[in-house]
């Protein structure tokens, strides 16, 4: 008998349900069983389910094509585009997917969310162009190359993914977050605009603002159009530094970071924690006494003169070179 | 197996029992090294932030001298590890940056052509040992103990670099090893968090946040450790622990940290004191009691 290709497959699914209209609002996990095409998305069995089995089952989709950014969901823990993602790739051997909504917004019902927090965070950046001057005639044309710089970013269809699965976004609501500080970058980067000095010293200073990202790259990760948003964040401190932006601890624990290096080839951990404090910080140096001690305690309180590697001095004539070139 | 050992800064500054540990494990299983003393820091992604390409030039500069060792680099630091990959990754796939960097390292008679890999020692146990061998050391059936596993960032992300793909026991090594000891996997979504060590000088009230959520729920799940391939988020998760449980939880720290050697060698019957657990801060006492209490291996 020779082989023939199956036209269906069976796609088990455990969703996570959610009614405001019970008492306090209900939330429940169902369970789901249904056959699709081989080469479906996880957004088409969730319709077919919703058309076949419960009707009462609530999702949000619309281009079916990963442009629109309106089906972003959780599917085993990770926020993605459900359009985009094939089930064969998601569970080659038939396991039973989790489909959630995504985290850190407002569940509406079941797998919707609302996108007001998200685009209060975009707000905040002021996302639009803010050039000098007005053209007198024609188009304000900017450079190719300007352009293409900004594409990253511009690639973002605003879908929430990133802010779904940001990890400070879960102990801070107040943390600005990975979409809007990758739209502010954008702007900030435009050659056309004349906040950029302004904008980043907003998000500099601000609670919230640019420092609190912990670079756990998750956004990186989940982002369906590649914006890479923690990259985005990586250049905003760099301009922001570049910008004469030296207020913050954020500032402070890099350079002394980069200092530490160059100095002893290695880190300074003592000297890291004093610094990003601050030396005129009394607070928030006794602060750190507690918790040196417990180590001092415990025999493992990082050295207080730190070890240097060997050849530190080849390490120091590098950065020479590279901040020569520089 | 013979790995060019880079220990990292943490685990031979505020982490030392995690070196201590990584070396009774090696020896106990003979794999040579040799340490490289002259490499300088990755920059923890810190540097990074302020200049990226001096980050990448000192971590070429450590594949370079690796590469002329004709060996690959053992790190024990779950971001010594992301960094590396990352800078590793960009490298290669750009001759040009390469040639530009390796300009740079001429005066020190160095060259990278691109031929060094980085493993975590984790890594370099299930993939160039293999854990069948590995449980051939041990002495101990830690049965019924239940360990969360906490990765780090860096070792779990992004997957390109850390090449997810071509090595797909990647994904699931902690759980893989605490079964491998005849431990009970404790699962929780945190796993794959953040545990807060990079804003830990910058926000610490969120810092205290993550600490006080990852340590408890695992802790509400069952766990009796948390078993962790990364010595920064041991320094939060067990330094901060008693201060971040009682300031968001309201709780006492009950959750001892410990590093993936450290795991190793007590399935392995080494002594409380070799493993230095009891340099810890949150206590390893009940944890240690356990591991003597568990069945001989047969």
């Amino acid at each position: 008998m020779p082989e023939t290709t199956p036209t269906t497959m069976h796609v088990k699914l455990k969703i996570k349900r959610f009614d405001p209209a019970e008492a306090g609002g209900k939330t429940w996990w169902q369970e789901y069983e249904v056959d699709v095409h081989p080469d479906s998305t996880v957004l088409d069995s969730l319709i077919e389910v919703r058309e076949q089995n419960d009707g009462t089952l609530a999702l949000r989709c619309a281009c079916r094509a990963s442009i629109c950014g309106s089906c972003g969901m959780k599917v085993n823990g990770s926020a993605k585009l459900v359009c985009k993602t094939r089930v064969v790739d998601v569970a080659p051997n038939g396991e039973q997917l989790t489909i959630e909504p995504m985290g850190n917004q407002h569940v509406v019902k079941d797998l919707v969310i609302s996108l007001d927090s998200f685009f209060s965070q975009i707000n905040r950046v002021e996302p639009f162009l803010q050039p000098s001057f007005v053209p007198e005639q024609g188009e304000y044309t900017a450079s190719n190359d300007s352009m293409e710089n900004l594409l990253t970013s511009m690639n973002c269809i605003m879908c929430g993914c990133c802010v779904s699965d940001c990890t400070v976004l879960e102990v801070d609501a107040n943390f600005i977050g990975p979409a809007a500080l990758a739209k502010a970058w954008r702007f900030t980067e435009d050659p056309r605009d004349s906040k950029r000095d302004e904008r980043l010293k907003n998000l500099n200073d601000e609670d919230g603002g640019m420092w609190d990202c912990t670079r756990c790259m998750k956004c990186v990760e989940v982002c369906p159009k590649g914006v890479a948003p923690m990259d985005r964040i990586m250049e905003l401190r760099e301009a922001a530094i570049e910008a004469g932006n030296t207020n913050t601890s954020g500032y402070r624990h890099t350079e002394s970071f980069y200092n530490s290096v160059k100095k002893n080839g290695r880190l300074d951990e003592t000297r890291l924690a004093i610094d990003s404090a601050g030396w005129t910080n009394i607070p928030r140096l006794l602060d750190l006494a507690p918790i040196g001690i417990a180590a001092m305690r415990k025999g493992k309180l990082p050295p207080l003169m730190p070890h240097k590697s060997e050849d530190h001095k080849k390490v120091k004539d590098l950065y020479k070179s590279v901040e020569d070139e520089a | 197996m013979k790995y060019a050992f880079y220990p990292g800064c943490v685990a031979r500054g505020g982490a030392p029992e995690l070196y201590d540990s990584a070396l009774a494990v090696m020896e106990r299983l003979g794999i040579e090294h040799v340490e490289l003393t002259k490499a300088a820091c990755t920059g923890a992604g810190v540097l990074q932030e302020k200049n990226l390409k001096m980050g990448d030039i000192l971590n070429v500069r450590t594949f370079a001298m690796a590469e002329q060792m004709g060996l690959p680099i053992m790190v024990l630091c779950s971001t010594c590890q992301g960094v590396m990959s990352q800078a590793n990754h960009r490298v290669k796939r750009d001759p040009e940056y390469l040639a530009e960097i390796n300009k740079h390292l001429a005066a020190e008679g160095l060259e990278y052509k691109g031929t060094t890999s980085i493993k975590h020692l984790l890594w370099a146990l299930i993939e160039d040992i293999g854990l069948d061998k590995l449980k051939e050391t041990f002495t101990r059936e830690l049965t019924g103990m239940n360990m969360a596993p906490f990765y780090g960032c860096y070792m779990v992300r992004p997957t390109e670099a850390l090449e997810f793909k071509a090595n797909p026991t990647r994904e699931t090594s902690i759980e893989d090893l605490i079964e491998s000891v005849g431990g009970t996997v404790t699962d929780f979504a945190g796993k794959t968090a953040c545990c807060g060590f990079p804003i830990l000088f910058i926000n610490q009230a969120n810092s205290m946040k993550m600490v006080a959520n990852h340590t408890g729920t695992a802790k509400d799940l069952g766990a009796d450790a948390m078993v962790t391939p990364c010595p920064l988020c041991h320094l939060n998760l067990d330094g901060y622990q008693p201060k971040a449980r009682k300031q968001v939880r309201g709780d006492k720290a009950d959750l001892p940290v410990i590093h993936v050697p450290q795991l190793i060698g007590l399935a392995m019957g080494m002594s409380e004191k070799v493993l230095g657990l009891q340099k810890h801060i949150v206590s390893t006492k009940e944890i240690v009691r356990m591991a003597e209490a568990a069945p001989a291996k047969v």
